[in-house]
Order: structure tokens, then C-alpha cells, then sequence
């Protein structure tokens, strides 16, 4: 997105459904009871939706196959499939259509059912050629050799990477809708079974069911609706591979690309941010993502998190629904990094709501580190 | 694959002979990996077979767990040739933990999910 573009659109409605099991439901219900939970929170109705912005795990046409499930015939359709980052992305290409006059109303939704269908990961994409042989298990092995790598180049300890955990769970403990709420010591995690070292299994996402959605509109219209409207100042994505094997540096991601853009475009700064919301599918996402963001150098991000850093009273607060590793996690997480930033902005985040919000990030991971989206979102006070 | 003409035909071809072949851009001299009809760096199509000195590093590594009744753990690692290519492998005949970012690496054609693979070994001395 460009300058041009800033504060031209806006999210009015924001939703979900189906958080944790939503036993007995499809992906596509779930994506359906998100729908109606966003558009209810703009007063709108899906008649009034004639954009769609879709994708799931589930099949190769998703954005049609959920169109014909909402009965509707939309003006405008994007299903690029970037991975968890989509969501985010959309955000651009529905400001884009919204500003061309190519759509009205924008809907962004993503539903899905992974947990009690099959209580692991589903994906639809098949093993890349190269590395099939060797059964990496994904994704795990590949965020695995990033933090390896990560570790060895700058020391960072799986003590930080449990921190990071920790800290997650200190937001999802106050925050009702999350999943996992138990308590969580750094120990906990590094006593926890080794799935990919140096990763345990409280060093990964969590795997639930789960949907959300986002309804947008264009900024000139954007007060005439229930809620305060939270402005797309500045949206930006980067791609650089999407097999592990070919990530040029395993500890730098193109999130230092996609956030230059995003910062640039809204004319803000890292200092700037009251709350990031970042796609922590794993521990070493949010260090990788803290430092490629700018919040501090590459290779500090260890230290940065350590110690109740990033956690409820830290110096940043860093995923305060909980993220992927605590609140949910149902397959792409990327769309709920939105929904955080703008409820913490509109004032009616369901944990811990922080004080006077006007800016927030929120940043989308797809692949294996391969997609990268940053959303910079702000209230009425940043146009 | 006898009459082996696209590039993954042509590598499984020499794969499956014992033979470990990488593409080279005639234009811009740099390998590539994986094989493809262009060369990623400069976009020259122009690309030549070159025999795999078979010398590497680990460039990083992982273990993946695995209960003992399903096969137990194995090491899944990326590794740097001295080509500069890199590609997704593991190491055999040490404990999967054991395999360290920066170890010496020897490439070999094994098998691997029943298909011919470029596995490698540590390095002797």
C-alpha cells in the first residue's frame, strides 16, 4: 500500500466464531458464524456484502465454495492464498477494490474445523518435491532449523524462546475467549515433550477450531456505523521463498521488507505502536518478527522478550489476546492479528483492554516463515 | 526416465544411476538448486550439468521426534554445498542430536521413502 491509500478504508465490524471445538460444525459453518458475528457488529446484513476476501484449508476454489454457502453473488472476489499472512493481505487488495469503487462492503473471513476433524494441522498444500523424501514434519521442523540457526548466531536460549510462551499465556490467562489459560512456567515449557529441537510442544501454536472476519468499508462512510471505525493506515507484504530449504537467511525474514513498507505508508514508527500483534505459530516467530519489525536489533530479540518483557506490565505488549499460543490457532492465524489490533483500538478487547489505544500492528505469517504481511491500524485520532 | 529432458527428469535420471548432478548457469556461472528451466539469480536459461563435488557444511539442523514403535528420532538438516547451493537432507551414521550447525558433510546417493536421495555423512578427518 502506498501513501495515497493511507486511512482510505476502515474496519467496522469485527468477528468470530467457534473458538476452541466447535464440535459438529464444518470449516464453512464456522466461516459462516464469523460472518454473522462481524456483520452483526457493523449492523450490516450479507446482502449488504459484495466483497469477498477468502480462503481455507479446505479446497482450491474456497472463496467460491464460501460464497455459495452465504448465498451471495459478490462484486469482487480474492482468494490469493499466501498462507496465514492472507488475511492480512487482504486488507490491502479490499482497500484497493473499496477505493476503485469495485466494492462496497468488504467481507474478510476464514473459518475452520481442524481440531475436532482431525486434531492436527490441516493443509492442503502437498510436500515440496525436494524435501518430501526427507519427512520433515511440517511445520514444525522448519521454524525449528530457523530457531537453531537463530540460536547459534546469536545465542539466543531456549529459555528466551520459553518466555515467550510464558508471556502469551500471562495475556491468554485474563482473556476469556482464550483456550489455554492454565498456568505456564518457563520450566513448563522446556520440560515439555521435544517435538523439533530445539522446539517443545509449548513452543508451538496451539491446534483448534476457530474463525473470524472483519467487515470494511471506505473511510468516508466509515462513522456511520455502531462501532468506532480502526483505520488501515498502512498494509505491506513480502515474499522471499516457499520451501525452508530455500530461505536465503534463516534468521532474517521478509518481515523487515513488508514492515518498512507498512511503516512507511502509514508515516509512523516502531517507537509510535501501543500494541503489536504478531503471528506467533511458534516462539521464535515473535523474536524473529520484533527484531525484522524494527521494536529492536537483529539479534536482540532473545533479550528483548526475556523475563515478563513482552508480558501483561512489560515495555511492550505483544500479542495481548494471547496469539496462536495461547488464545487460538485454527490452521491460519493471520486474521485474528487484526481483530486484536482493532479491538484493542475500538476499546473492546475481550482480555486485557490497554489504555487509550491509537495505533496498533498487526503482522501475518504464511508457509514456513515464506509470506510475510504488516497491517499498521489506527483510530479516528491518527488520520 | 531414458529419455529424461526436463531438469527434475534429468536429476532423478542421474539420481537413480548414483550420480549427483547440479545445475549451472552458463551466463552468470552461479549453481542452482533446485533443477528448473531458468536460472534464479539472473534468469539466463541457458544452464549446464556439473558434478556435485559433494563436500558441505550443515547449515542447520533438527531433530524430529518420533515415538521408538514408529522408527524412533531422525535428523532432518539443511545443507550448504561448496557449490553454494542449498538443499534439505539429513546426516547418517551419527545420532540424530548429534548433528551440529557447521559440521563437515560428505554427500552420497541413498535412499530415501523408497526413492534414490542425496543423503549425506560426517566427514572423514
Amino acid at each position: 500500500m502506498t501513501t495515497e491509500l493511507r486511512g482510505k478504508s476502515a474496519i467496522v465490524g469485527a468477528g468470530h466464531a467457534g473458538f476452541g471445538e466447535a464440535h459438529g460444525l464444518t470449516a464453512y459453518d464456522v466461516m459462516a458464524q464469523s460472518a454473522l458475528a462481524a456483520l452483526g457488529d457493523a449492523g450490516l446484513k450479507l446482502s449488504d456484502v459484495d466483497g469477498l476476501f477468502c480462503t481455507m484449508m479446505e479446497d482450491s476454489m474456497p472463496a467460491l465454495m464460501a460464497a455459495e454457502y452465504l448465498g451471495i453473488q459478490p462484486r469482487f472476489i480474492d482468494g490469493t492464498m499466501s498462507g496465514g499472512s492472507s488475511f492480512v493481505n487482504y486488507l490491502t487488495s479490499a482497500t484497493m477494490a473499496l477505493d476503485a469503487g469495485l466494492c462496497d462492503v468488504a467481507l474478510i473471513v476464514y473459518g475452520s474445523n481442524q481440531r475436532t476433524a482431525s486434531g492436527r494441522l490441516v493443509t492442503a498444500s502437498r510436500p515440496p518435491a525436494y524435501e518430501a523424501p526427507y519427512n520433515p514434519r511440517y511445520p514444525i521442523s522448519a521454524y525449528a532449523m530457523a530457531a537453531a540457526r537463530h540460536m547459534h548466531e546469536y545465542g539466543t536460549t531456549r529459555e528466551q524462546l520459553a518466555d515467550v510462551a510464558v508471556a502469551a499465556r500471562a495475556w491468554a490467562q485474563r482473556n476469556p475467549e482464550a483456550f489455554e489459560r492454565g498456568p505456564l512456567t518457563r520450566e513448563d515449557v522446556l520440560g515439555a515433550r521435544m517435538v523439533g529441537d530445539p522446539l517443545t510442544v509449548r513452543d508451538c501454536c496451539l491446534v483448534t477450531d476457530g474463525g473470524g472476519a472483519i467487515v470494511m468499508v471506505r473511510a468516508d462512510r466509515a462513522r456511520d456505523f455502531p462501532k468506532a471505525p480502526v483505520y488501515v493506515l498502512g498494509s505491506a507484504a513480502a515474499s522471499s521463498h516457499r520451501q525452508i530449504s530455500q530461505m536465503k537467511d534463516f534468521t532474517v525474514t521478509a518481515a523487515r521488507d513488508s514492515g518498512a513498507r507498512a511503516f512507511a505508508a502509514a508515516g509512523v514508527t516502531p517507537a509510535d505502536i501501543q500494541a503489536v500483534e504478531l503471528y506467533d505459530a511458534f516462539t521464535i516467530n515473535t523474536i524473529l518478527f520484533l527484531e525484522d519489525l524494527g521494536f529492536c536489533a537483529k539479534g536482540e530479540g532473545g533479550a528483548f522478550v526475556e523475563g515478563g518483557r513482552i508480558a501483561p506490565g512489560g515495555v511492550l505488549p505483544v500479542n495481548t489476546n494471547g496469539g496462536g499460543l495461547s488464545c487460538v490457532h485454527p490452521g491460519m492465524y493471520g486474521i485474528f492479528t487484526v481483530i486484536e489490533a482493532a479491538r484493542q483500538i475500538r476499546g473492546d478487547a475481550p482480555g486485557i483492554q490497554l489504555k487509550d489505544i491509537d495505533l496498533a500492528l498487526a503482522h501475518g505469517n504464511g508457509g514456513v516463515l515464506s509470506s510475510q504481511v504488516t497491517a499498521i491500524l489506527g483510530s479516528q485520532n491518527t488520520l | 526416465m531414458q529419455d529424461a529432458k526436463g531438469p527434475d527428469q534429468l536429476f532423478q535420471r542421474a539420481l537413480a544411476e548414483g550420480e549427483i548432478l547440479l545445475p549451472k548457469c552458463d551466463d552468470c556461472r552461479a549453481y542452482h538448486f533446485f533443477p528448473r528451466v531458468l536460472c534464479p539469480h539472473c534468469h539466463g536459461t541457458a544452464i549446464s550439468w556439473k558434478q556435485a563435488g559433494g563436500k558441505g557444511r550443515v547449515h542447520t539442523t533438527t531433530v524430529v521426534r518420533r515415538k521408538p514403535e514408529r522408527g524412533g528420532d531422525y535428523n532432518v538438516c539443511v545443507v550448504e554445498l561448496d557449490e553454494g547451493v542449498r538443499m534439505m537432507s539429513r546426516v547418517e551414521g551419527i545420532a540424530p542430536g548429534e548433528v551440529v550447525i557447521d559440521m563437515p558433510v560428505t554427500a552420497f546417493v541413498g535412499e530415501a521413502e523408497g526413492v534414490p536421495a542425496v543423503l549425506f555423512k560426517p566427514s572423514e578427518g
